[in-house]
This record gives C-alpha cells, sequence and structure tokens, in this order.
C-alpha cells in the first residue's frame, strides 16, 4: 500500500514567520530540537535556519525561520529574504507549502495586522498564538476560538519556552498541507493603515480582558533607563562582562595550551627533526593552537551577547548609547559590536548583522578592527614590559597608564574614523533610528544553548579554516628558503618571510622600525600575538611565547631606542595585522573592496601614527 | 503653528500622560519610514505616552503606542502631534 510516488515522496516546506520578538525562534527551536541546520543565503548575509519537523500523520517537513519582518515591505537583507522565500524567489529554495504565523499574544494588535497581510496571499496558514503565558500574566484573555473564527484561520495557542502546545500545532499544518504543492502567491501593495485598522478592531473584539500589558517590563525600565542609574548600569554589566571574558577563560586557555604544547612534544620525540616535524608543530598545531585558544573567551562572550539580546536588555543599551554614537554618525545599535570587538573583531563584525542601515552597518565593521582586541595584549605586554619603567604616577603606576592609554587611542581612533567615513566612504542619510523595545524575559536554556552552538561553529568555520589556511602559508614563508649550514645570521633572515621584511625595511625606516621589526611584521600578519613569538625568532631566541618573554624583554631593551619602541605601541593600535579579520570582512560584506579598503586605511592610518610617535620622541630626546 | 492649536507635538507630553495620536506627517518622513512608523503602529487615535528620555541630553525618547514600546529620536517625534 505503500506504493511511493513523486507525490508521496515529496517533503512538504513550512515557513515560520512573524514580527521581530514574537518568540520565532524559541518557537523553531522548540520544534527542531538540535536537528537544526544553520547556514546563509547566497550572496548575503542573512542566517539560513532549517530543521525537520514530524507531522502527527507522519509525514515529515522541512521547517524554516525566516528573519523576523514587520511586514512584506523589506528595510533590511533579512527582511526582504523573508519576502522572497515566500515569493518563491529565491534560487535553490523551494515553495513553501504552508506558513506559520508567530504572534505575541501580548501584543495582538500589531501582530495580527501582519497576519491579516499574510492571509491576503492565498497560501495555506496557521496561526501560532504565542506566549499565552505571558499575556495571562498581565492579565490579558483572549478568546482563541473568536479570533479563529473572525480571522478564518486556525489559531493554535502556544508557550514555545515551555513546549506547550506544539502537537495541537502540527495537527492544524497537517490538516493544511496538501498533496500538491500551492500556486505560488502574486505580490501585491496592501494597505497597511487599513490592515492595521483592521487589526486593531479585530483585537479588541477578541481581547475579553485587555490587562496591563507590559507591567513588569515597565517596572524594569524605570530602573535600567534610568537617567543616572541606567547608565551605572550599563557600565557595571559590561565591566562584569569583561571581567568574566578575560578570568574565566584564563584556566581553560591554559588547558589547551598545555594540550597543543604536550602534542608537539609527543610529536617532537617521536618524529624526526625535519619538514614533516616543522610543518605539524610549526604549521598545523600552531594554526589550530592560534584559533582554539581564543574560543574560551569567543564562547563567554557571545554567550553574554545572545542572554543580553534574549532577555531584552540589548535594545536598551542601544537606547542609551544611542546620543553618542549619533554623534559620529552611527546609531546605537552599533555600541554591543564594537563592544565585543574588544575581545576580538571576528564576533564583533559578525554581530554587526544586527543593524538594519546598510551604511552603519558598513562603518561599523570597518572600525571595528580599532577597538584594542585581546590579540594585542602579548605585544603590549611585552613591550611596555621591556620600556616603561615601572614606577607610580601620583596614585597610578606608568605602566598601567600607558597601556590604558593603548585603549584609549584605539577608541578615539574609532571615532574619528566613523566621523571621517560617514562622511566621505559611507555618506548618505541612514535610515531614521526606529526601534522596537520588546518586553524583558528570562533567556530560556534551549535558545541559549542552540544559539552558543550555532555562533561558534560559525565562528570556527569561518575563522578556523583562514587562521589555518594563513599560518601554514606564513610558515612555509618563515621556513623556506633554508639557511645554508655556516649561517651566521637567525635562520628567518634567509627566508621568504626575511626577504619581503628585508625589502620592507626602506619602508619602514622613516618610523624608526628596523630590519628585524620589518620581518616579524611579515609573520605577525597570521594573527597579532604571533608578532612576539616572531620577534623571538627574529632575535634568535627559543621558545619566546607570551609567559616565556623575560628574555626577548632584555633582548628589545638592548636592541631599540625608546622611540622606536613607542612608534612600534603606536602602531599595533591601528595596523590591520590580522588576515583573519581582512577575511571576516570579505564574508560579511560579500567583496574584496571593503577588506582592501580597511587594510589601506589602517595601514595608513599606523604609518602616520607610529611616525609621529618616532619622530615626536626623538624631537623630545627620549 | 499658533498657540491655540488643538494638537501638539508628541514630545511635550508630560510624563506619564496618554494622549491620542492626532496627526502624523507623513510627507515629512522618507515613504519606508512612514511606513515603519505605521507598521509599529502609529497611527491616529492610538494612545500613546511617552515613557523614558535617554541620559545625555533627552534623545531618544521610548514611547508607548499601544502595548509596544519604541524608541525614536526627537526629531522624528516632532512629526507626531496629540490631540490636546
Amino acid at each position: 500500500m505503500n506504493a511511493p510516488t513523486a507525490n508521496l515522496a515529496r517533503t512538504p516546506v513550512v515557513a515560520l514567520v512573524g514580527n521581530p520578538n514574537a518568540g520565532k525562534t524559541s518557537l523553531f527551536n522548540a520544534l527542531t530540537g538540535s536537528r537544526q541546520k544553520v547556514g546563509n543565503y547566497p550572496g548575503v548575509t542573512v542566517e539560513r535556519k532549517a530543521g525537520r519537523l514530524a507531522l502527527p500523520d507522519g509525514r515529515l517537513c522541512d521547517l524554516i525561520d525566516l528573519p523576523g519582518t514587520y511586514s512584506l515591505n523589506p528595510r533590511s537583507p533579512d527582511e526582504a529574504v523573508t519576502r522572497d522565500a515566500i515569493f518563491g524567489r529565491i534560487a535553490g529554495e523551494k515553495p513553501l507549502d504552508a506558513i506559520v504565523a508567530v504572534i505575541d499574544a501580548t501584543n495582538l494588535r500589531n501582530h495580527l495586522r501582519f497576519v491579516l497581510e499574510l492571509k491576503a496571499l492565498d497560501l495555506p496558514l496557521v496561526v501560532a498564538l504565542n506566549m499565552v503565558d505571558l499575556a495571562a500574566r498581565d492579565g490579558i484573555v483572549i478568546d482563541t476560538a473568536r479570533l479563529a473564527d473572525l480571522i478564518g484561520l486556525p489559531v493554535v495557542e502556544t508557550v514555545a519556552v515551555r513546549k506547550r502546545g506544539l502537537d495541537a500545532l502540527g495537527a492544524a499544518l497537517a490538516s493544511r498541507i496538501g498533496e500538491a504543492p500551492p500556486a505560488l502567491p502574486v505580490e501585491r501593495t496592501s494597505d497597511i493603515r487599513a490592515l492595521q485598522k483592521q487589526a486593531r478592531q479585530l483585537a479588541g473584539a477578541v481581547e475579553t480582558a485587555s490587562g496591563s500589558a507590559r507591567r513588569w517590563s515597565q517596572r524594569i525600565d524605570a530602573v535600567v533607563l534610568h537617567p543616572v542609574i541606567g547608565p551605572l548600569l550599563l557600565a557595571a554589566i559590561l565591566f562584569f562582562m569583561f571581567q568574566a571574558v578575560f578570568s574565566w577563560a584564563e584556566a581553560p586557555m591554559g588547558w589547551i595550551e598545555d594540550g597543543i604544547a604536550a602534542v608537539q612534544a609527543e610529536l617532537a620525540a617521536r618524529l624526526p627533526e625535519g619538514v614533516l616535524l616543522s610543518l605539524l608543530n610549526d604549521g598545523v598545531l600552531a594554526g589550530v593552537g592560534a584559533v582554539v585558544v581564543f574560543l574560551p573567551q569567543i564562547l563567554i562572550l557571545f554567550a553574554f551577547i545572545i542572554a543580553l539580546e534574549q532577555s531584552g536588555y540589548m535594545t536598551r543599551a542601544a537606547f542609551l548609547m544611542d546620543r553618542l554614537m549619533a554623534r559620529v554618525g552611527l546609531n546605537g545599535r552599533a555600541f554591543i559590536p564594537l563592544l565585543s570587538s574588544f575581545a576580538c573583531a571576528i564576533p564583533g563584525i559578525m554581530a554587526t548583522r544586527t543593524i538594519d542601515s546598510p551604511r552603519d552597518r558598513l562603518t561599523t565593521i570597518l572600525i571595528a578592527p580599532l577597538m584594542t582586541c585581546s590579540a594585542r595584549l602579548p605585544v603590549y605586554a611585552v613591550v611596555i614590559g621591556a620600556f616603561i619603567p615601572a614606577r607610580d604616577v601620583g596614585p597610578v603606576g606608568l605602566q598601567g597608564l600607558v597601556l590604558f592609554a593603548l585603549y584609549l587611542a584605539g577608541i578615539l581612533g574609532a571615532l574619528v574614523a566613523a566621523f571621517a567615513l560617514r562622511r566621505t566612504v559611507t555618506k548618505g542619510a541612514a535610515p531614521p533610528f526606529l526601534m522596537e523595545m520588546p518586553k524583558y524575559q528570562w533567556p530560556a536554556p534551549r535558545d541559549l544553548a542552540l544559539g552558543l552552538y550555532g555562533r561558534a561553529t560559525a565562528f570556527l568555520k569561518r575563522a578556523g579554516t583562514i587562521i589555518l589556511a594563513s599560518t601554514i602559508v606564513l610558515w612555509a614563508l618563515a621556513s623556506w628558503p633554508q639557511p645554508p649550514v655556516d649561517a651566521d645570521r637567525p635562520g628567518i633572515e634567509y627566508s621568504l618571510a626575511g626577504k619581503i621584511g628585508t625589502a620592507l625595511e626602506p619602508l619602514f625606516a622613516p618610523i624608526g622600525f628596523n630590519k628585524e621589526i620589518a620581518i616579524a611584521l611579515v609573520p605577525g600578519m597570521a594573527a597579532r600575538e604571533v608578532a612576539v613569538s616572531a620577534l623571538g625568532t627574529v632575535y634568535a631566541l627559543q621558545g619566546v611565547d607570551e609567559e616565556h618573554a623575560q628574555g626577548l624583554i632584555e633582548q628589545l631593551r638592548a636592541a631599540w631606542p625608546l622611540p622606536t619602541a613607542l612608534a612600534f605601541l603606536a602602531w599595533f593600535v591601528f595596523a590591520p595585522q590580522c588576515i583573519s579579520t581582512l577575511a571576516i570582512t570579505r564574508r560579511e560584506t560579500a567583496s574584496w573592496r571593503w577588506p582592501i579598503f580597511m587594510f589601506s586605511y589602517l595601514f595608513a592610518a599606523a604609518y602616520i601614527a607610529a611616525g609621529l610617535t618616532y619622530h615626536l620622541a626623538v624631537a623630545l630626546g627620549l | 503653528m499658533t498657540s491655540s492649536s488643538p494638537h501638539r507635538p508628541i514630545d511635550a507630553l508630560a510624563p506619564g500622560e496618554v494622549a491620542l495620536i492626532a496627526s502624523i506627517d507623513r510627507a515629512g518622513l522618507a515613504p519606508e519610514t512612514a511606513q515603519r512608523l505605521c507598521e509599529l503602529g502609529f497611527d491616529e487615535g492610538v494612545d500613546v505616552e511617552i515613557l523614558h528620555r535617554a541620559p545625555f541630553g533627552g534623545d531618544p525618547i521610548a514611547i508607548r503606542v499601544g502595548n509596544m514600546v519604541v524608541a525614536l529620536r526627537r526629531d522624528m517625534a516632532r512629526l507626531i502631534e496629540v490631540a490636546a
């Protein structure tokens, strides 16, 4: 009886559609669990989330979580994807068999308007009336049967975070999905204002008690958005977040380093000295290590960001910071991506996807590398340790003061850059700042875990491959050709990297850099902290890394005049010394134009800053 | 606008004061912005209230419109008028 025909074997496609903050992603997570695939739509940096859903009648369907949108008239690339998916215009995507419109029971009148817009498409449609528990908490009572009756669609009450109503939703879907796919909907312009009015009347007719929606959120906002307490609370949250990123990650980072070192030692004991051992130890393992060692920090950072997003606090932070960001031509939403960039520019640049204005987003991406990331710290630590005396200036230490000045220089540089970019390359009116502030919610552990997993794998895939590849390329550059047997200079000087560095020396001489620095900057392109071990190699020291830098500190003290050291610090505030950042910029802007522009402007800024610092220091007789 | 006008900008609402939107100057907005404002629930006859003003100069402001809270900058808020 199970004669499979082409029609029976067809897997129907169902999309979740709804306003942002309707709980769509929670519902998607509840329906698909960990059986979901996260990818990208072709040509745009919009996440594509799909999973399998088993209907009660045994059929399987593909469930797609489309980006949240307020209507079918898109204002951002995300919203355009939702529209195009509904009208079957995305290459490689099958047309939809049915839509689940997810609406927030505490905000019926706005969300019903979108349902009315979707209903006009004549696709099989089921309404998931989500967050009915929160509506009940606020005293809102909805006559669901009457709503279904008036709107002429099946309406299922759900509480996605508690997995309530999922079976009923599946049953309602099963009855709407036919054997053959429905006809593609035709796009027509709808009168939003008329629909809005209709939705308000509809909401008024089915809400038997309107309660006092958002009472809790308003109480929390009275504190969180208070003119004095609000900014202080934001500062405290950020301080705690950074404290956590750096201190909680310390132990796991140590384990990872020890683990990699143990594997390297094991390989060194088993394999003969030679190219293979060097490739594995100094190329592959060093490359893998350079990525994974930052994973604990990045996971902690992502966990904070996801929790802040899901709780609803992120939009409050954007609200508090909008005024300050507006002064340099950005909007409040740029604040969190820039903040993340203090740990690492890569998650920061990935986080710019929440900025709906393309120009603001591009500007934010371009200035993100100016935030002092944690990979700069080893470089700063070595140079400051070597050249800045450990004495106090008033109540504070001079070394700490210099480090603070370097952070500050990065921030000021970013503000100036944003100001300049918004008036030149990213010139043009940004869409006005208009942001819904959703009600507060506890982040659900399942949503937090799935969100973290998705972003961590995206980071490893995007950053990991490029860092590994570039480390191996730079390892090869620094290893070949090999030095002659009677070499009297460090091996790296005979290699291609050494030759490139030597060739670059005249370029760097005017800003006070010697040949050794020029050579070390070449492998230092892989990641900033690599510059430390590269300097160790150039000065023919063995086993220099962040913890064993004492020898290097003494060597540098003897080899560099103070103005050179200060110029080197100024260089690292701006320098585009990170291939992964450039690679992620290429991914996120979908063109080579912007990473090349980013490299050029940062190189110019670094060159000028280092040159000014060097000549000023020389003139002052330092 | 004269002082005898029955309308005043939403920005002039006192804390805790609830009023109905009387008019929205849609001609003063880009068409997409006017539409988004509508999608967020701003329409004539809808009840609004100013909940919060941001620190550092009171801009942007957070407005409750129906059951939603929307943040917008004051230059846009000036185009929305409420009945006195």
